[in-house]
């Protein structure tokens, strides 16, 4: 069902030849979008939702961005195909579970995904790589505008855009911008971050939710309030916040080298030598490796090309991807073998580690 | 719904409901009273959803009157058990009680992004059109033609409006 999706080399997460950023893996901004009059997803029956997912599909199919596109219904999906779209952030935890009537439609570059009877009638999703708020606002409003031309969607001047909870009033917008934060957490100082932003209504996510203690330092930064301010304003408050986080982690690696500089340039040494000669290897450990590679590209010992690869190998070492390839059920155990084959096959040819580079850097 | 909630843990009565978002997911808890102090949940130094919510008046307060959406169902203590609403009427119904909600949870509670300009347009000329199109067929019944046919213009100069909007430029 989603083999072309998954076997296309330009999708937006896991293509080759983009260049990828320090620090800020990718940017995603989602709309939550209801139509007036119809009983939101959860309170619909089959009839109503199977209603509202025509409807909305055939609006879809008509706009310019999504020609080419795939819709892919729930109910045809497997549950490892489900779970291959979560790891690639086109589809969420919630969807997999929805009843009869639910679906999503992926754009051929797999930068905008359309969710159908999700929590909402609509969650319209656009991400690029990179630090990309505005570039993906823009992308997202003019495809937002675009479907309220044909779709009647429900409005109050007072509330906003209205959507089946009230967290999500008003813009309907969440932006969540994916960090990778190594220097912080090896430092100590993810859960004092987490607590500050937090305050200014700013919430951190592991890499797929899982909270403070994230594997491979990867963090999902996202608004939490979406009523009482534009849009551009709270896109404008995120990404102050994001430039600080960004100047601190920046901050937390250098004072990390001076202070602890042996057993850096050792970690990095360390996961370069596991990655090239492991055989069996777990998800977590992967992507706590991977993470010192991103990090060696970063202090100049690796070529830039080499962060795009490491991103992309952060969402194919996921347990689903590794499944998926294997073309057949396998055992955590062969998913942990086959996931070392595939690293040691991707690293074989990674450069020499120029730990000298580093000295100059200085 | 008549029903009393049960604690998710000790099966006592619940009065204590949270709503949680983790990972774009909406969790639900019913607590009792002890329980809800046991579990933390609300611990000041966890920030989190559930902790604005409970401040939040979601359990029922004795004796307040049951409204029911005219166009889905939902109901007053619906809306106290999930903190959701039921479809976009739902505001107008449960307006006193999702406005208290949003003043704990968002930075304002008046909206001040982005509005659907042609959607309400659009919205807004076809509920014009349907009291034209009523007030027409009472000016035919009440034989008041020449009423008749300034309504029968007025829709005329509508769709003619809609056509343009619609047709490519």
């Amino acid at each position: 069902m989603i083999e072309s999706l998954i076997n296309d080399d330009r999708a937006e997460l896991v293509q080759a030849a983009k260049r990828a950023a320090p620090v800020v893996l990718s940017t995603r901004i989602r709309l939550a979008r209801n139509l007036v009059g119809a009983p939101f997803p959860e309170r619909a029956d089959v009839l109503q939702r199977r209603d509202v997912l025509t409807r909305c599909t055939d609006q879809l199919s008509a706009l310019p961005q999504m020609s080419k596109g795939t819709f892919l219904d729930i109910a045809d999906l497997t549950a490892l195909e489900k779970q291959v779209l979560v790891e690639r952030h086109l589809i969420s935890r919630e969807l997999c579970d929805g009843e009869e009537g639910t679906g999503v439609y992926i754009n051929k570059g797999q930068t905008c995904s359309v969710m159908i009877n999700e929590e909402d009638h609509l969650r319209i999703q656009f991400l690029k790589t990179g630090f990309n708020l505005k570039s993906v606002w823009k992308q997202i409003d003019a495809f937002d505008s675009e479907l309220e031309k044909t779709i009647d969607v429900a409005f109050s001047p007072d509330f906003g855009y209205l959507t089946a909870c009230p967290t999500n009033l008003g813009t309907g917008l969440r932006a969540s911008v994916m960090m990778h934060l190594p220097g912080l957490v090896i430092s100590g100082q993810m859960e004092r971050v987490i607590r500050a932003v937090g305050q200014l209504g700013i919430t951190v996510r592991g890499l797929f939710g899982e909270g403070s203690d994230a594997s491979g330092h990867i963090f999902q930064i996202s608004n939490q309030q979406t009523l009482g301010e534009s849009e551009a304003e709270i896109l404008e408050r995120l990404a102050n916040v994001l430039k600080t986080i960004i100047d601190h982690e920046l901050n937390a690696r250098c004072k990390y080298l001076e202070e602890n500089r042996a057993k850096m340039l050792d970690q990095i040494g360390r996961a370069s030598g596991v990655l090239k000669n492991t055989h069996v290897i777990s998800s977590d450990e992967a992507l706590n490796l991977l993470s010192f590679i991103r990090l060696a590209v970063d202090f100049g010992m690796l070529p830039e090309s080499s962060r795009a690869d490491v991103d992309r190998l952060v969402i194919e070492c996921q347990p689903g991807h590794v499944q998926y390839a294997a073309h057949e059920g396998i055992e955590p155990d062969a998913r942990d073998i086959a996931r070392a084959n595939k690293l040691r096959e991707e690293f074989a040819t990674l450069p020499a580690l120029a730990f000298d580079k580093l000295e100059e850097s200085e | 719904m008549a029903e009393n909630l049960k604690c998710s843990i000790c099966d006592k009565e619940a009065t204590v409901h949270l709503t949680q978002i983790v990972n774009n997911k909406i969790h639900k808890v019913d607590l009792c009273e002890s329980c809800a102090q046991k579990k933390g949940v609300t611990d000041p130094e966890g920030f989190s959803l559930a902790d604005m919510l409970s401040k939040a008046p979601l359990a029922p307060t004795p004796g307040e009157a049951q409204e029911v959406c005219p166009n889905c169902g939902q109901g007053t203590a619906d809306f106290r058990r999930t903190g959701r609403l039921g479809c976009s009427e739902c505001f107008e119904v449960f307006q006193s009680l999702v406005l208290p909600v949003l003043e704990d949870m968002h930075a304002g509670t008046t909206h001040k992004g982005k509005v659907p300009t042609v959607a309400l347009s659009r919205q807004s000329s076809k509920m014009q059109l349907k009291d034209l199109q009523d007030a027409l067929s009472q000016a035919v019944v009440e034989e008041a033609y020449e009423d008749a046919a300034k309504y029968r213009d007025q829709i005329k100069a509508i769709k003619a409006a809609e056509e343009l909007e619609v047709s490519p430029k």
